[in-house]
């Protein structure tokens, strides 16, 4: 077990190399540079000044190069300056990151405070309209825009009632405000865009909750279990819902990237500065340093969840034990 | 045999006919596919023809569906939309599907450092965020119809790869595999006649559900500007020029959503029908 865990996290850094060196290349295939990114609006900008800030940000160099400047900068955690400003890319990262958090560790506790009821409950009445319900929740969740909903409940919440501001983190004027009215002005800027994040996720985990809950049911130790005379809650709270629980510990793990990653299209429908905003512009600014600085933690993350969710499944269940 | 396969076949299609919701699935499909081809005869309106006089209306029994801010009744932009959108879906993964089909039947079927390195570069690309993926080949192609289709495709690829190739390892034990080796067959025909017509269930679900992704993200790309660029009608980009009015002209927006609801719906329920029919382990 351990020697398996060791190999995996070594095999790790190849991949997490390789992710680096495809990632360059592919941003660096696009023509133009920061430098034309940045002079595009002004024509008059003569080549000399051009080449200047070609000079200024190393791409006036190979690809290659400029690959590895980042790289021996990059072991070193220093991200290095964004193009676009000079600042710190790590400080651009940690202003965004708190934002982007909040609203997707918001959304997951929504998601399993709702999923696991819900996952319990169709299981132990399938075919219920319960189960019907949310069985028709779970593909309408699944096959939607979500920008579209958060366009309708923009509309709705926002414009035809009033209830909600649509856009933002805040109200631009704050002045008057108490220390609680500004809390509940942060709060309900932050509803639509955390139902909104909540619902992939909530038709996902609960359809999972489902099948696992359906699959332990079916086990011989619950026969036994309600055999022994065990009353319907006991077998089914106690015995039925740890082991269907396990497997959520999966789909944490597997969740982990999404949560510092931020979605690039719910933070341009709801205005939100957040992570996948700055990448976003970052990518269309050629803005390298910082697409890298969001990429590759981001990237890392995503092994990292993976491998989290298998150790994690094998420690709490001891017939799983990886080879 | 012949009949031993006919009956599983029936029996394959009873199953499916059973699930309720797979034959709504597949009804929807049905029909959304029958507007895409009969589209120019069933359009009550020329999708293009600009009307100053009818700017923003909502809907009437002359405009079902609204028009939009050039006077363009919207439910003919939506019926030609569908034809843009299911090509975008279907190019896209037949894309995805064939490069998957290529990756994971060389990878699953030589085994070894060539199984090795073709998953590694697998893990790599399922790392990197879809979306930095589809916005960096943007940023490269221009967008246009057939570079999104590459570009969906291109980054789609990955998971009927992994499905191949667990079907390759698996087939590729079997005694038929072995006698055709036996006899003196090329690896390219054992891949392409004896193992990939018996391992093409999996990916006939994963490619039915695919299409109904593929759709999604090509209305992301839209809502994002990086789509199908107007005035092509996709149903993302009907959507997306209609976030602009989405205070004054809700129908610009409802529509097309609801257009991309029901077609999705429509192949991930059709996609989870086959796979029910197709799998006798799952069914209950």
């Amino acid at each position: 077990m351990l020697f398996y865990s060791l190999k995996r996290l070594l095999l790790m850094v190849p991949i997490l190399l390789g992710i680096t060196v495809l990632s360059f290349t592919i941003m660096h295939m696009a023509p133009g540079g920061p430098a034309e990114a940045q002079m595009e609006f002004s024509a008059k900008a003569s080549a000399e000044a051009r080449e200047r800030l070609r000079k200024l940000y190393g791409a006036d160099q190979p690809v290659h190069k400029q690959y590895i400047t980042w790289l021996r900068k990059f072991v070193t955690l220093d991200f290095g300056e964004a193009f676009a400003d000079g600042r710190k890319v790590k400080d651009k990262i940690l202003e965004r990151l708190p934002i982007t958090l909040t609203i997707n560790l918001l959304s997951l506790a929504v998601v399993l405070l709702l999923a696991i009821p819900i996952g319990i409950l169709s299981a132990t009445h399938q075919y219920s309209s319960l189960d019907r319900f949310t069985t028709i929740f779970v593909f309408v969740g699944y096959s939607m825009p979500h920008f579209w909903l958060a366009l309708l409940l923009i509309y709705f919440f926002g414009v035809q009632w009033g209830l909600l501001p649509i856009s933002g983190l805040q109200s631009l004027d704050l002045t008057g405000l108490s220390g609680w009215d500004r809390l509940m002005d942060k709060a309900n800027h932050l509803v639509l865009p955390v139902f909104v994040s909540a619902v992939g996720g909530l038709a996902g985990f609960s359809r999972y909750m489902r099948n696992n809950m359906l699959e332990v049911l079916r086990q011989d130790y619950i026969r036994t279990a309600r055999a022994k005379g065990l009353s319907e809650n006991v077998v089914v709270y106690k015995h039925a819902l740890r082991n269907a629980l396990m497997p959520v510990i999966t789909i944490l793990g597997l969740s982990l990237p999404g949560i510092i990653g931020g979605s690039v299209i719910m933070e341009q429908v709801f205005g939100i500065p957040g992570m996948g905003q700055l990448m976003y512009q970052a990518v269309f600014s050629r803005d390298y340093n910082v697409a890298m600085g969001v990429l590759v933690p981001a990237a890392g993350l995503t092994m990292l969840g993976n491998f989290l969710a298998d150790i994690g499944y094998a420690l709490t269940d001891p017939r799983v034990r990886l080879k | 045999m012949p009949n031993n396969i006919t009956l599983t076949t029936t029996e394959t299609f009873r199953t499916f006919r059973r699930n309720w919701l797979s034959v709504i699935g597949g009804l929807l499909v049905l029909a959304v596919f029958v507007v895409a081809v009969l589209a120019p005869w069933i359009s009550p309106h020329d999708p293009s023809k600009i009307d100053v006089k009818h700017i923003l209306v909502g809907p009437t029994v002359e405009h079902p569906f609204g028009t939009d801010e050039l006077g363009r009744d919207v439910l003919a932009r939506m019926i030609y939309g569908a034809r843009i959108s299911l090509e975008v879906g279907f190019v896209a993964i037949g894309i995805a599907t064939l490069i998957g089909i290529l990756v994971g039947a060389i990878a699953g079927f030589y085994g070894g450092y060539i199984d090795s390195a073709f998953m590694r570069f697998v893990d790599i690309m399922l790392s990197i965020p879809t979306i930095f993926l589809v916005l960096a080949v943007i940023a490269i192609l221009e967008p246009n119809i057939m570079n999104i289709m590459i570009v969906i495709g291109l980054t789609s690829w990955m998971e009927p790869a992994r499905l191949v190739r667990a079907e390759f390892i698996a087939i590729k034990e079997r005694e038929y595999v072995t006698a055709a080796r036996a006899l003196g067959a090329t690896d390219f025909r054992i891949i392409f006649k004896h193992i990939l017509p018996n391992g093409l269930s999996p990916i006939l679900v994963s490619a039915t559900m695919g299409i109904g992704g593929a759709i999604l993200v090509e209305s992301g790309l839209s809502f994002l500007g990086l789509g199908v660029q107007p005035p092509t009608p996709s149903w993302g980009s009907l959507l997306s020029s209609g976030k602009d009015n989405i205070e004054i002209a809700w129908w610009l927006s409802a529509f097309p959503g609801l257009a991309i609801l029901i077609t999705v719906l429509g192949y991930n329920l059709l996609g989870e029908g086959i796979r029910d029919a197709l799998d006798p382990r799952q069914r209950e």
